[in-house]
This record gives structure tokens, C-alpha cells and sequence, in this order.
């Protein structure tokens, strides 16, 4: 600051370490005008690139969040459908084999009487033909007999 | 003027030596102003390569710019909070830029090629007029924040906690300015001075240590004067929570 009165003073520059002039508001000047300067081309347009595309990130990793969610319901959808056609193709399983051994036992059963009530009719058959037999040969005996006893007393 | 007194024959450093222009009845250092827009001229080069077809799918310098735009957007916010960031991001943001490209552009240019009839080109930021003129403007920034958005609700700031924190309110208001200015000022002129004393001293290899190490203040530097400044106008922005 003295050097600067003294050269006021002297009218013809000195120089100096701290030599203050008119350097100082001009180049304050010069750097607002810079500022605004780099305001217009470098800090507005990068900044609003910057903020769209981390708008546009947000934007899109939500949609994707909200994809995935869908995804998500979707499959455990799937999954319970799944889970229960599979239990209905068990129960039809179940059943089909229930039906099948009732059938097989009804089946069997219904044989089974047949063949009894076979059986009973021709042990019948054979029973009321022995007896018939036997009567037969009883009375045939008996005839016998009887004539047998009538020769003998006839040849007396 | 020739200020460090080593018995070295120092005088090729020309540190304090002004490319004198006169603009209406005014001087202005020409060194500065040359160097400055080169830096600028390359800052809007990466702008306008990088933005010319921005896309959702980035490709190129698109990348880098977005990484930028990123780191820059992460450091507002994290200051000035969620509220207020998007006002002041340009901002802060130029700042960082510009000091950033500033000192690195001091370090990586080979300035020397270009010879001045007077003083020689560097980083900007290693003048003080550029300091200052930056450091008054986070000054302006955080002043307007505070009473653009408070109105003059803005000056209860000053007595909170207690009343008694005034004066050093008062206090800060100067030597944020002068302590964010001299910071980076001094850091670059150290830096560039240290890398010229050395390869004055030394040509071959021995600086190369203290040039990466003036890389990496350089990029602290712009860090720190950037969040500093950001802190600035969040202090200033902030809303007591009752």
C-alpha cells in the first residue's frame, strides 16, 4: 500500500512485491465475468445433465423394483397353483385307487357268492341223488329179500 | 526492487518486477493480466470441448467435466448446505477452477520462453492484486448471502452466541480477507520462488522434488481457498435452529 502512495506520489512505477494498482478491481471484474461465463456453459448444462441422469436412474431402477415385485407375485402365484394341482392330481389318485380296490372287492365278493351258491346247489344235487339212490336200492334190497324169503319158502 | 537480500546474483529472479501497462490513467500489471487469460482461454477450451454434445451416456471430456462438476458440487454442499449450495456453486466453483489452473499453470507453463521487456509471466495468483481482488470478492459473496437471504436478520450473526462476540465478529470480517489473500499469495510466491532459487542453485533433477511439492500446494492451495470460501458464505447463510 505505501509502495502504491509512493508511486502516486512519484508518477513513475517501481514495482515491488505488494504493488497495488488497478490490477485489483480488474481482475475482480475479470473473474465475476468468468464466473458467470462458466455458469452458462459449464455449470448449469452439467449440472442439469448430471441431475437428469440421476433422475432417469431413479426413475428407471423404481420401475425395475416394481417389475421385479410383479415377478415376485407372479411366481409365488404360479407356485401356490402349482402346489394345489398338484394336491388335487394326488386326491384323484387317492380316489381312483379307493374306487378301484372297492370295485375289485365287490368284484371278488360277488364271485365268491356265486361259487358258494354253485357249490351248494350241487352238493344239494349230489345229496338228493344218493337219496334217491339209496331208496332205490333200499326198495330193490327189499324186493330182493322178499323174493328170496317168497323161493325159499316155496321150495319148503 | 529487488527485496531478498542474498549475495547470489539474484537480479535474473526479478521478483517484484511489473510489466507496466497504463489503461486511462491507471497501471495494471501486464504479466498478470497475459498470464490470466491464458488460464482462462484453457478453462473455457475444457468447457466447450467437454459441454459441446453433452449426453446421458457420457463420452470424452464429458467425464472429466462431470467428475469436476461432481467434486465441486460435493464441496458446496458439504459448506453452504443442502439449502443454499445451488446459488453459490458457480462461484465457488469458478474460484477453485481458476486458482487451481492459476498455480498449476505457474508450475507445468515454461513461462521463460516468453520474454517480457519487464517482469516475467507466472501464475497469477502469485501476484497480490489477484489475491486480494478474489479474497474481496468471497468477502462481497458471503455479505450478500448473508443479507440476501436473511435480510437484516443477518447482522444477528454478530452478537451470537453472546453480545460479547461482537468486536471479534467485527474482527473477522477483516482478516478473513487478508488471511485467505496473504494464504495464497504467499504460498504461490514461496513456491515459485523456491523452484527458481533451486534451479538457479542447481539445474538438473534436484529441483524436481520441490516442483511436485509445489504441485501439491498448489492444489491444496485452490482447495483451501475454495472451501474457505464456501465455509464463508454457509456461516453466513446459516439458520439458527431455535
Amino acid at each position: 500500500m505505501t509502495s502504491w502512495l509512493l508511486l502516486a506520489a512519484a508518477g513513475a512505477p517501481e514495482g515491488g512485491l505488494f504493488d497495488l494498482d488497478a490490477t485489483l478491481p480488474l481482475m475482480a471484474v475479470q473473474v465475476v465475468l468468468l464466473t458467470f461465463i462458466l455458469n452458462a456453459l459449464f455449470f448449469r448444462p452439467v449440472g442439469k445433465t448430471v441431475e437428469e441422469r440421476e433422475s432417469y436412474i431413479s426413475t428407471s431402477r423404481a420401475e425395475a423394483k416394481q417389475q421385479l415385485a410383479q415377478t415376485e407375485r407372479l411366481e409365488t402365484d404360479l407356485r401356490q397353483q402349482l402346489r394345489e394341482a398338484r394336491q388335487q392330481a394326488q386326491a384323484l389318485i387317492v380316489d381312483a385307487e379307493q374306487e378301484m380296490d372297492r370295485l375289485y372287492r365287490s368284484a371278488l365278493a360277488a364271485a365268491q357268492a356265486e361259487a358258494n351258491a354253485s357249490r351248494e346247489a350241487a352238493r344239494r344235487e349230489i345229496d338228493s341223488q344218493r337219496e334217491q339212490a339209496e331208496n332205490t336200492l333200499n326198495g330193490e334190497a327189499d324186493r330182493l329179500g322178499d323174493l328170496i324169503v317168497t323161493r325159499l319158502l316155496a321150495a319148503q | 526492487m529487488v527485496p531478498l537480500p542474498l549475495f547470489l546474483p539474484f537480479a535474473e529472479l526479478e521478483v517484484g518486477q511489473h510489466l507496466y501497462w497504463h489503461v486511462g490513467g491507471f497501471q495494471i500489471h501486464g504479466q498478470v493480466f497475459l498470464s490470466s487469460w491464458l488460464v482462462i482461454g484453457a478453462l473455457l477450451a475444457l468447457v466447450v470441448a467437454g459441454t459441446r454434445n453433452l449426453g446421458r451416456d457420457p463420452r470424452g471430456v464429458q467425464n472429466l467435466l462431470e467428475f469436476i462438476w461432481a467434486y465441486l458440487r460435493d464441496l458446496a454442499r458439504e459448506q453452504i448446505g443442502e439449502k443454499a449450495y445451488r446459488d453459490w456453486l458457480p462461484f465457488i466453483g469458478t474460484l477453485f477452477l481458476f486458482i487451481f489452473v492459476s498455480n498449476w499453470g505457474g508450475a507445468l507453463v515454461p513461462w521463460k520462453l516468453i520474454h517480457l521487456p519487464s517482469g516475467e509471466l507466472g501464475a497469477p495468483t502469485a501476484d497480490i492484486n489477484t489475491t486480494i481482488a478474489l479474497a474481496l470478492l468471497v468477502s462481497l459473496a458471503y455479505f450478500y448471502a448473508g443479507l440476501s437471504r436473511k435480510g437484516f436478520r443477518y447482522f444477528e450473526y454478530y452478537v451470537e452466541p453472546t453480545p460479547i462476540m461482537l468486536p471479534f465478529k467485527i474482527v473477522e470480517d477483516f482478516t478473513k480477507p487478508l488471511s485467505l489473500s496473504f494464504r495464497l499469495f504467499g504460498n504461490i510466491l514461496a513456491d515459485e520462488l523456491v523452484v527458481a532459487v533451486l534451479a538457479f542453485l542447481v539445474p538438473l533433477v534436484v529441483p524436481l522434488p520441490a516442483m511436485f511439492l509445489g504441485l501439491f500446494t498448489s492444489a491444496i492451495q485452490a482447495l483451501i481457498f475454495a472451501t474457505l470460501a464456501a465455509y464463508y458464505i454457509g456461516e453466513a447463510v446459516h439458520e439458527e435452529q431455535h
